[in-house]
């Protein structure tokens, strides 16, 4: 069933988990609902803030996929100019 | 607000006709899982079709499996709320998502499967994912 979308009409993404890297450098792990031109919409999301000897970004994914996404935003839109890459979270494997 | 029990009646069907107990309040799960020994899987279903339209199929295939837990129960989130919140007191670790699974042995999860490891994957490669499990940490079963 893979590239099967079960709402007609959305992206491939839609309902899928993914990872949204900004150029900013934070990091979302959430559900994916659309693109607009606002942004991209996340349901449930969690949210990584780089700092100065906190936990990477990897360790962060790796942490998500084994425990699951402890969400701090029920839904977020992150404006598109900001979106780097967005990838499905089970294709994030361990550095 | 949780849907119509009358849309969501099949999907309870669906759990309980692969012979899981269904637990819809809270001293039902604490009786369930308050002291389990053995083996226990804890399925908690969605209205989701997306991700749980695949996960119940792919129960149902894992269980025909020789290997399989001793004992198989399900929460509905969205529905019985204080049921599914008492459940994932139990396995509190792991971030809340439905569909998911929790794998127990003597009360430890042992196996966890995340809504994010069910979207967009086929009943059969998420069952064979299960036996996996099952082969590691479940004994043959008559039941």
């Amino acid at each position: 069933m893979s590239g099967h979308v079960f709402h007609p009409g959305h992206s491939d993404l839609h309902g899928v988990t993914v990872v949204l890297e900004t150029d900013t450098g934070v990091l979302y792990v959430g559900r994916y609902h659309e693109e607009t031109a606002a942004g991209v919409l996340l349901h449930d999301a969690a949210e990584h803030q780089p700092a100065p000897g906190g936990t990477t970004a990897q360790a962060f994914v790796e942490k998500t996929l084994k425990f699951g996404v402890r969400a701090a935003h029920r839904n977020i839109v992150v404006p598109a100019a900001s979106v780097r890459r967005v990838s499905r979270l089970v294709d994030w494997t361990a550095a | 607000m949780p849907y119509d029990p009358r849309l969501v009646q099949p999907m309870r069907d669906e759990m309980t006709r692969m012979g899981a107990k269904e637990l819809t309040a809270v001293p039902e799960v604490d009786a369930a899982l308050g002291d389990s020994r053995g083996t226990m899987l804890v399925f908690v279903n969605s209205v989701c079709g997306c991700a749980a339209g695949s996960a119940r199929p792919a129960l149902t295939l894992a269980l025909r499996h020789p290997n399989r837990p001793e004992q198989v129960v399900t929460v509905f989130a969205g529905q019985d709320v204080d049921a599914v919140a008492r459940a994932r007191q139990y396995f509190s670790d792991y971030a809340p998502s439905s569909p998911s699974m929790a794998l127990l042995r003597d009360g430890e999860v042992v196996h966890f499967v995340h809504r994010h490891m069910i979207e967009g994957r086929s009943p059969d490669q998420i069952a064979q994912d299960l036996t996996a499990a099952f082969d590691r940490y479940c004994q043959p079963t008559t039941a």
